[in-house]
């Protein structure tokens, strides 16, 4: 039996809760309506919210002068390679954690999540100095290694609460039948275990393409991704809200789409299956 | 039943991933340890580096930006945590209420914990924040204030906001999430009963809550302790906001006195271990059930 609401009741929360999302959301929204205005139109006042002049002038200045694609083209490397890698690793690892259980287990799982809560700046110098060593200083290959391992941990704990709802049973059919292991994971757990696969891929990607320790710490101007690109503007010169805004909202808008579709497996990602 | 044979090669697919992590937490932690113990500045060819012993621990601590910096990580990690703990609830029982629109407004809630920290930080101390050209001093000055210099004048509570704005996302979702798995038979049956709005809060609502936000404390801390693109383009860490991993972070690649550094690398991996243990055994309990 669902509880009667009346309609002002529901009208009471709808006007709270809409304003409450509005107030949150509000810097984001401002971001974007202030990469449309002019440099002048941008820091008037009062300030303008929706009665300027609409120009696309800033994007086509970030881009002009700093070479917006690259820096994006970086994160897309950084972030993609990084995930991608990370899953064909975890995949397996997943696999037989899920189905062929031993009593170590649940301490190799524990153990992983531990590694995740090294604190980077702890082992700065270290990967600082191999970095020098072997060259990777500024270089993507060295960033996506990094990333990939700094996510490995969640991408594991994700795939292997994803692969332990699928029943066991279907696996054991498919060895009955003489499937090879090999076999079986792409053919069997696979397919069924693609929204889960898909998820992980989503929310890995979307951690790695926002990463701002690593990324600040080992690029310069080669390898350096949208979040390095970004923090050149902390010291700027003359007006630059409107291209900052500009830079910016090119910078979140694609993770933003990606976030609200991600945003039921978050919870589950985020707290190691803790919370579903 | 699983046999030997998918047992080794279970194992097999399983190592390349651990011995990965291994790597990854052995060779640079073992590196780290090493260095803290000796003197070691790269970019003074004068001073010879050499086995310190101790020396640089005790340094460390004793350096007059030590306790300032764990005082202004307390103060950053538990204001964050307190806000976002706090309305994150408000938010969370708001969200579970019937209304119209309430995916657009979850989407709105969340979005903010997508947006990359270093435009967030940019966004909110140039465009909100800015003394001169910032929407707040606008605000100020239309009510015949006079505009606060955020960065300078309030800098650990900006820089608290910034975080909080960040993070409160994520504390709402969990909570949420948690919310939505309540009985709301027990709801419904307290509510029969004649049990006040404010007594099945704390009565019913709070305890079903208190193992996420438990989990939502641990979970953040870590995130929390690490915050560094935050103060890296506001203040760059001046004005008092120096935390432990942007003092760590300076002594290492500002100033390259890597054995001090290092021993203070070697302080935030205890500190997070310690938290990293409690989060652990509720994580671990989850996975039997």
């Amino acid at each position: 039996m669902s509880r009667a609401v009346t309609t002002r009741r529901k009208t009471i929360n709808t006007v709270l809760a809409w304003s409450v999302g509005i107030l949150i959301f509000f810097p984001i929204l401002w971001t974007i309506l202030t990469s449309f205005k002019t440099e002048a139109q941008a820091i008037n006042d009062p300030p303008l919210f929706l009665f300027f002049d609409w120009t696309l002038e800033n994007y086509a200045v970030v881009q002009e002068r700093s070479d917006y694609m690259r820096f994006l083209w970086n994160s897309v490397i950084i972030a993609g390679g990084s995930t991608l890698i990370g899953v064909m690793i975890a995949i397996p690892a997943a696999w037989s954690m899920a189905f062929v259980p031993s009593k170590r287990t649940k301490d190799i799982l524990l153990w992983m999540l531990s590694t995740k809560m090294l604190p980077a700046v702890g082992v700065l110098y270290p990967i600082y100095l191999i970095f020098i060593e072997l060259g990777l200083l500024d270089t993507r290959t060295g960033l996506v290694v990094v990333i990939m391992l700094i996510n490995l941990p969640i991408i594991v704990w994700m795939l292997y609460t994803y692969f332990k709802e699928i029943p066991g049973e279907i696996l054991e059919a498919a060895r009955m039948d003489g499937a090879s292991l090999r076999e079986e994971i792409i053919y069997v757990l696979t397919p069924m275990a693609v929204p889960g696969i898909a998820s992980t891929i989503l929310l890995n990607f979307i951690l790695a393409w926002n990463e701002a320790f690593w990324t600040l710490n080992l690029t310069a101007a080669q390898a350096a991704p949208l979040t390095a690109f970004i923090a050149s503007y902390s010291s700027p010169e003359g007006l630059f809200y409107a291209k900052l805004s500009a830079a910016s909202t090119m910078a979140i808008a694609p993770i933003l789409i990606m976030g609200w579709f991600s945003q039921k497996q978050l919870v589950r990602g985020l707290t190691f299956g803790a919370v579903k | 039943m699983a046999t030997q044979h998918s047992r080794s090669a279970a194992r097999l697919m399983m190592a390349p991933a651990v011995i990965l992590l291994l790597g990854w937490m052995l060779v640079p932690l073992v590196m780290t340890l090493w260095f803290s113990f000796r003197r070691f500045l790269p970019n003074r060819p004068d001073i010879v580096p050499g086995w310190v012993g101790f020396d640089n621990y005790v340094r460390f601590v004793t350096s007059s930006a030590f306790w300032p910096s764990v005082q202004t990580t307390l103060i950053i990690v538990g204001g964050a945590l307190l806000i976002t703990i706090i309305l994150g609830v408000l938010l969370a029982l708001l969200l579970d209420q019937p209304m119209w629109g309430q995916g657009v407004v979850r989407i709105l809630v969340i979005a903010p914990f997508f947006v990359m920290p270093t435009v967030s930080a940019l966004v909110w101390k140039n465009i909100f924040m800015d003394p001169v050209n910032g929407l707040f001093a606008h605000l100020w000055r239309a009510f015949g204030a006079e505009p606060i210099v955020w960065l300078s004048d309030a800098p650990i509570f900006s820089i608290v906001l910034i975080v909080s704005w960040q993070w409160l996302p994520f504390a709402t979702l969990i909570l949420l999430t948690a919310i939505q798995s309540l009985d709301s038979e027990q709801l419904e049956a307290s509510e029969m009963d004649g049990a006040p709005p404010l007594s099945r809060f704390f009565y019913i609502i709070l305890p079903h809550l208190s193992r996420a936000i438990t989990i939502v404390i641990l979970i953040q801390t870590i995130f929390l302790l690490s915050v560094f693109a935050e103060i890296f383009v506001t203040t760059g860490g001046a004005f008092g906001t120096r935390t432990l991993t942007y003092l760590i972070f300076q002594r290492v690649l500002e100033s390259q006195n890597v054995g001090l550094g290092s021993a203070g690398g070697v302080y935030a991996i205890i500190l997070a271990n310690i938290i990293a243990i409690f989060l652990m055994r509720i994580v671990g309990k989850n996975l039997d059930a």
